[in-house]
């Protein structure tokens, strides 16, 4: 199974103290290692206020992470973190393929706007005193660069 | 055909919608500002970007008022899905 990027959002309730949030990284770590996959970054957004009560909750801990591996591996964490205690809510996205269209629509966009500039003249790259106006000439047409971006 | 075309070709454009468009009221032309501002990655996590397209009552803000393209707006409808999920934004208030 080919290895893919995810990410994953857990909403902790807000009184978690330091041990409960370790605890659970550690639950989650202890997984994605043991189905050989890695965690890529884990980022602590911390306390937030919650656009909904949640139960009884008016905040929530958040969490995210961004893991690499197999959807077996995020399956299973699914399907821990729902019988967790102390979870409000939880969330996993792939995200390598949203990615790479959107790398993709950059690149694209890049290279179209250099050719055109070349063929009208000018050099490659924007120069430091050309205006935002100056700019958009190229794709006015609304309608145009909507279709540019479809890779 | 002056509606369609945004580059004012001089005097046309000044002349030409006033004369369609009356009440002293310049209806700004509505440009998809995820094109305009060339975001390619419309993501669930920006709350501040999402804000802007769900107004008080929590609702997707439709296409004919934002001018969102229809690319931008199906993508932006499942960022706000996800968002309301993790009560990042409401599913409905009042």
């Amino acid at each position: 199974m080919s290895a893919r990027t995810y990410e994953l959002i857990y909403i902790m309730v807000p009184d978690a103290n330091e041990q409960q949030v370790a605890d659970l990284h550690a639950q989650v770590s202890g997984i994605v290692e043991r189905m050989g996959g890695t965690i890529e970054k884990t980022d602590p957004w911390g306390r937030r206020k919650l656009a909904y009560e949640i139960g009884k909750h008016k905040e929530g801990f958040y969490v995210l992470h961004v893991i690499r591996g197999t959807g077996d591996v995020m399956k299973e964490i699914d399907r821990r973190l729902k019988v967790t205690d102390g979870l409000l809510r939880h969330l996993v996205v792939r995200v390598d393929e949203r990615q790479e269209v959107a790398d993709r629509a950059r690149t694209k966009r890049q290279e179209t706007s250099r050719r055109r500039r070349v063929a009208r003249g000018l050099p490659a790259e924007r120069q430091p005193g050309e205006g935002p106006q100056h700019e958009n000439d190229d794709d006015a047409d609304v309608t145009y660069d909507g279709s540019e971006g479809e890779a | 055909m002056a509606f369609g075309s945004r580059k004012p070709s001089t005097k046309s454009a000044a002349g030409g919608e006033k004369g369609g468009q009356r009440r002293g009221l310049f209806r700004r032309r509505k440009v998809c500002k995820f094109c305009a501002d060339r975001i390619d990655d419309i993501n669930y996590k920006d709350v501040k970007l999402l804000s802007g397209f769900v107004p008080e009552r929590g609702k997707v803000l439709p296409r004919r008022i934002s001018g969102t393209c229809a690319k931008h707006q199906r993508a932006l409808r499942v960022a706000i899905l996800r968002a309301r999920q993790l009560a990042l934004l409401p599913y409905a208030s009042d």
